[in-house]
């Protein structure tokens, strides 16, 4: 499957803002999450197409996958 | 020994009040609304004789406690008709506090046509008559005062936007460079105005330190607080590196951008004006991407903005006001948004209100879509001169909405909606229908929440939740309110569970007392009783705690979300 994976804040450092990626069926946000060399502290917000979505979310095909670090404001 | 000042301006009499006991636990906000809702009619005209402008700084105000540095201002609004608060960063709290002076009351008007200035110091407060700096800029003002004064001058000042009334019009307090900072909402500027007082100086040579009742105590509570902030990742780390404009690209991400006068949830430009690319941009150019707004802000979520060739352009530069020029303005220019944030600044007008009032300016046909150096020319040459167009753009969102017949106005209670859109950030809309301000986000800031993942996760698309975590915020809010703190230390007080009782450590320490968590609850829940009291009393009642029509059916892009609150559920938000 076809996902789109964006990263924002300091997570781009050294990373990317935008990458299109394939992937097997079935993956979920924590797989991609930790081999983008990311922890699961440093994750503020995941969204998936605009929503809140947990580390377990199984991602399917044309998903975009969004990663903010904790970061706030107001 | 702490004193009330109290100004009359229709006699230009001034007086020197010892602190009734009743007043004396009180600070910022939950003082000048105790003293707005005793003394101020609540029925009386905003700009007319009756009316006070109340300003206070917080309890823990000049104190080495972190962030406690801010001030508020309490009135009548002329723009939503009911009570106000609001605070600023700034050097003039910290410098009342040391002056041991917990209100600053000004009432009455004066009988004259003259313009007339205040100054504060350790005698108490005079009046004199002022020609020179009226219909001055802000920043005019500030460098000829600390030519006049030098340059340690605390300074209150109104631009031409408060000289004429204009609803929109806010107070500028200066900060520790020389710069602005601003009591932004409610057009308290206004009041100012309308008491003919162009600026208030304060020295406060010879001033006292505070009292501390118990110094060992509260530098303990003190080291605990500031770990706290530090040690949070969004006050620590997120605030400081991208100040709070960072939202722009969170926003954008979960649908919640208010775009093109809230017609849309996603902004195309979005990246040109994001938090990333203005810390980039301040980088690049050499100014600073991180700033405090008063001494003893240890967050520092401002930062100073130059343009292309490393020269200041604006600080302070927040979210709030990017996001109305941009997204909701569909203007894509950086550089732009940053003048218009610094001709605001020295016209002395709210950029929230002013931002969202551009958007329904652009759907009246005024300007176009998108027009930024239009945008620029209506600042300076309309609203800056009080033209009668400047005018009715001066009166913010609402007044525009009405003269040109724009039935898609974002305003609760005649003032403007901010930044989320509360269809598909719903949380932040029971706050905006219910707040006792009119729409303001900093009174119940659901994000953290809905948004951030800041005290726990309400999803923001559902109605689940929303009414309590907007009713518990904003109870916990006017409590903060009226400590002198920044609204940002709720980030790690609401994950961090030694932040809090830290910060009410630091309240008993300085005054000798043993306030409890729920006596901070409760100081929470009369503030907005006394303030809600005030507006019903006004003739704000809970039919005017209701967002308008369009919310309700015009479904907002991405996620189809519209406001779906009954007016039941939102009027439970009173039920404590
Ligand atoms: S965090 Fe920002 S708003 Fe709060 S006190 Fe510091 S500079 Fe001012």
């Amino acid at each position: 499957m076809h996902i789109k994976v964006k990263l924002f804040a300091t997570f781009r450092n050294g990373r990317f803002k935008e990458a299109g990626q394939e992937r097997q069926e079935g993956t979920n946000c924590r797989k991609i999450i930790l081999e983008l060399g990311l922890t699961e502290e440093e994750i503020g917000i995941i969204l998936v197409n605009g929503r809140h979505a947990s580390l377990d979310h199984l991602l399917q095909d044309g998903d975009t996958l969004s990663l903010f670090p904790l970061v706030g404001g107001g | 020994m702490d004193k009330i000042l109290r100004v009359n301006m229709t006699d230009l009499t001034t007086k020197l009040e010892t602190v009734p006991a009743e007043w004396a636990g009180l600070g910022g906000r939950g003082l000048t609304s105790t003293i707005v809702a005793a003394e101020v009619p609540a029925d009386c005209h905003a700009l007319g004789p009756n009316n006070k402008l109340v300003f206070a700084p917080g309890l823990l105000t000049g104190t080495a406690a972190a962030n406690s540095g801010r001030l508020s201002a309490g009135a009548k609004s002329p723009l939503t008709g009911g009570i106000k608060e609001s605070n600023a960063g700034g050097t003039a709290a910290q410098m009342l506090a040391r002056l041991g002076i917990k209100a600053l009351i000004i009432e009455g008007l004066p009988k004259e046509d003259k313009w007339y200035s205040l100054h504060v110091n350790m005698d108490g407060v005079t009046i004199q008559e002022e020609t020179e700096l009226l219909g001055k800029g802000n920043f005019a003002v500030i460098e000829a005062l600390e030519a006049r004064l030098g340059k340690k001058t605390g300074i209150l000042t109104i631009g031409p936007a408060g000289e004429l009334k204009m609803t929109a019009a806010n107070i500028s307090v200066k900060d520790p460079d020389s710069k602005i900072r601003s009591h932004g909402r409610g057009g308290l500027g206004a009041v100012m105005g309308s008491k003919k007082i162009k600026f208030i100086t304060i020295d406060d040579t010879g001033a006292p330190k505070v009292q501390i009742a118990d110094p060992e105590k509260f530098k303990t509570a003190a080291r605990t607080f500031a770990k706290a902030l530090l040690d949070h990742p969004v006050s620590g780390e997120g605030l400081p590196t991208y100040g709070t404009n960072v939202l722009v690209n969170i926003l954008n991400e979960a649908g919640g951008l208010p775009t093109r006068n809230f017609t849309t949830g996603q902004f195309e430009a979005h990246d040109k004006i994001s938090g990333e690319t203005m810390h980039d941009t301040i980088v690049a150019r050499g100014g600073k991407p991180k700033h405090g707004c008063h001494a003893g802000c240890i967050i520092q979520c401002s930062q100073v903005y130059h343009d292309k060739d490393g020269k200041y352009v604006t600080s302070g530069f927040e979210y709030e006001t990017i996001w109305g020029l941009g997204a909701d303005c569909c203007i894509d220019n950086l550089d732009d948004i940053a003048k218009a944030d610094n001709i605001m600044d020295d016209i002395g007008i709210d950029s929230i209100e002013t931002a969202v009032m551009f958007g329904v300016a652009m759907e009246a046909g005024i300007l176009q879509w998108g027009d930024s150096k239009e945008m620029l020319r209506l600042l300076t040459e309309e609203i800056g001169k009080g033209t009668a167009l400047g005018r009715i753009l001066g009166g913010g969102a609402g007044s525009v909405g009405r003269t040109y017949g724009v039935t898609r106005v974002p305003v609760v209670k005649n003032q403007g909606i901010p930044a989320y859109d509360p269809r598909s950030v719903k949380g932040i809309g029971i706050t905006y229908a219910t707040s006792t301000m009119g729409a303001d986000h900093t009174s119940g800031y659901t994000i953290a929440t809905n948004i951030l993942n800041v005290g726990g996760h309400v999803d923001p698309l559902k109605k689940d939740g929303q009414v309590e975590l907007s009713r518990n915020l904003q109870i916990a809010t006017a409590a903060v309110d009226s400590t002198g703190m920044c609204i940002f230390i709720a980030f790690p007080a609401l994950d961090i569970p030694e932040c809090l009782p830290a910060l009410i450590d630091m309240i008993n320490a300085r005054y000798g007392i043993a306030l409890t968590g729920d006596d901070v609850t409760n100081l929470g829940k009369h503030i907005l009783k006394v303030e809600r009291q005030f507006n019903i009393e006004a003739g704000l009642t809970n039919k005017h705690d209701r967002l308008p029509e369009f919310f309700k059916t015009e479904p907002v892009a991405p996620h189809n979300a519209v406001w779906d609150f009954t007016d039941e559920e939102i009027d439970e938000f009173w039920n404590f």
